[in-house]
């Protein structure tokens, strides 16, 4: 349903990924990890179709992403970092012109619109200017525009943020129920969610992946806590002493690298 | 042809749900109503003058077309360049700011789809813009006897530099995401069209035309006498279909960068 094969993306010299491949099997939860600046979002957009990679393929429901990537868009629902909501339609004519957009025919959208609206529990909003709604719902409208037109594979990057406990709890089963026959791929760093969600974990480090493999087995031996921060915790300590080195030598660099994001 | 649409109704809606409708409705109808005003106050002076004079073959020589739809129209164009910027601004510029371009962009949509959708969306507010201006000639028809061909043709010709001004708007607001950069951007490339004649009679005769020919207004100037002429009508497709160019190229290009 999903496959990487050595992508690699460059903004300017930068390389914000490099070589990244994993995949992933219909049904399944992927749960994509890592500290932030590590390229997940970047890895995300180009599996979306927003932007092309620097060289390396991936496949999405079976159509490459940048040569089909209008077959592509057409599968795939998208959850962005930032909510992307226009402030003054109200969640019901929003998800109308985003099922439009996604090709979901006249006749269909009514039923698309009030199942995305009764899963992320937003019926109860659905008639109030999306600029006027809390954060919550915001973000619940924002998931409901993913599955609105009910697409094979579902990318959401950092899907519970900003919710309360009550329903960061209603969001996981959401997504749960999604994944029968369905790919899901989940960007996240709060790490219970991913033992509780992902069938499989990849966990990408300053551009590269650096563990690729089921939860269970990830958890085996160690949690995930100590096994994220040991693949991790090489470049915890490298930045650190980056940022040491660089405050005695010259300020001006650690604060362009640690503003050096995805 | 489905999603041009969709897009086109949504910024058509949007405008009614924001401020922006209203100000640029009432800010152009009221600017329009007073210049409507003066001109017809002129008229009205100068039909009671030829009148207390008993000259019945003067009074006959004054124009309603002449003297008020012409040089109002005429006017009204740098109105228009004034103003449909602050339309256009947001075209993009806020999809960029609010992060909605990462929908639009994801979605099986064309880059030229959206070009063409966010062009015809901000067109229909311009059409509702016109409809309404036309209140003014309406007077006119009721209370007097106007021809009527000529003030078709100098609507037509607003709408035309309206959406040529529309095209160029569009593609300032997708090279950037402030809005207001997006304005001033509009505006100066619009100002620079009007004014680009004004050293035409100094740089030589080939030259001259040239400068001439590429002046926003000069295109209009026979359209609005009742004069449609093709080479007028072709520069403001032109102007169109080079700024629904260069958005779909510039909206293309946010995917590399």
């Amino acid at each position: 349903m999903i496959e990487v094969d050595r992508l690699t993306k460059f903004y300017g010299n930068h390389a914000a990924i490099r070589d990244v491949s994993f995949s992933a099997e219909p049904g399944q939860i992927l749960g994509f990890l890592g500290p932030n600046g590590a390229g997940k979002t970047t890895t995300m957009r180009i599996l979306t179709g927003y932007m092309p990679a620097s060289s390396g393929t991936a496949r999405v429901a079976g159509f490459d992403v940048f040569e089909q990537s209008l077959d592509v868009r057409r599968r795939v629902g998208y959850l962005p970092e930032t909510p992307p909501l226009y402030a003054e339609m109200t969640p019901t004519s929003y998800l109308d012109f985003v099922a439009r957009i996604k090709g979901v025919s006249r006749g269909d959208r009514p039923g698309a619109i009030e199942r995305a609206l009764h899963a992320t529990a937003t019926d109860d909003v659905a008639h109030q200017p999306l600029g006027t709604l809390s954060r919550g719902y915001k973000q619940r409208v924002a998931i409901a525009q993913a599955i609105v037109h009910d697409p094979e594979v579902i990318v959401l990057d950092e899907p519970t943020i900003g919710l309360d406990p009550k329903q960061v709890i209603g969001i996981r089963k959401l997504i749960k129920g999604l994944s029968s026959d369905r790919t899901v791929i989940l960007s996240t760093h709060i790490l219970p969610e991913v033992t509780q969600l992902c069938d499989k974990v990849v966990i990408i480090s300053r551009g590269e992946i650096v563990a690729e493999d089921t939860t269970d087995s990830l958890t085996a031996t160690e949690d995930l806590e100590q096994v994220f921060l040991r693949v991790t915790t090489s470049d915890v300590v490298a930045d650190e002493e980056a940022v040491a080195e660089s405050t005695h030598a010259e300020p001006d660099d650690a604060t362009a690298d640690a503003g050096e994001e995805e | 042809m489905n999603n041009v649409w969709a897009i086109a109704t949504k910024e058509l809606r949007s405008y009614f749900l924001s401020p922006i409708a209203y100000v640029v409705l009432s800010g152009f109808l009221l600017i329009m109503g007073f210049m409507f005003w003066n001109m017809l106050a002129q008229f009205s002076r100068f039909v009671a003058i030829y009148s207390s004079m008993q000259q019945p073959g003067m009074l006959e020589q004054l124009s309603l077309n002449d003297m008020v739809v012409m040089p109002l129209l005429g006017n009204m164009t740098v109105v228009f360049i004034l103003m449909m910027p602050l339309l256009t601004m947001r075209l993009f510029a806020e999809e960029r700011a609010s992060g909605t371009d990462e929908l639009l962009l994801t979605s099986p949509i064309s880059t030229l789809e959206i070009a063409f959708g966010k062009f015809f969306g901000a067109t229909l507010f311009l059409c509702v813009l016109l409809g309404l201006a036309f209140a003014y000639p309406a007077i006119l028809m009721y209370f007097g006897n106007p021809e009527i061909a000529p003030i078709l043709t100098g609507y037509l010709a607003l709408l035309l530099l309206g959406m040529s001004a529309i095209a160029l708007g569009l593609f300032a607001s997708t090279v950037t995401d402030s809005q207001i950069v997006a304005g001033v951007l509009a505006g100066g490339m619009l100002l620079m069209l009007l004014l680009i004649n004004w050293p035409a009679d100094a740089v030589g005769e080939s030259m001259g035309a040239v400068l001439r020919y590429l002046s926003i207004t000069e295109h209009s100037t026979d359209m609005m006498r009742g004069l449609i002429k093709v080479e007028d009508v072709v520069y403001y497709l032109s102007l169109i279909s080079v700024g629904i160019f260069l958005s779909q190229r510039s909206l293309e290009s946010l995917r590399w960068r």
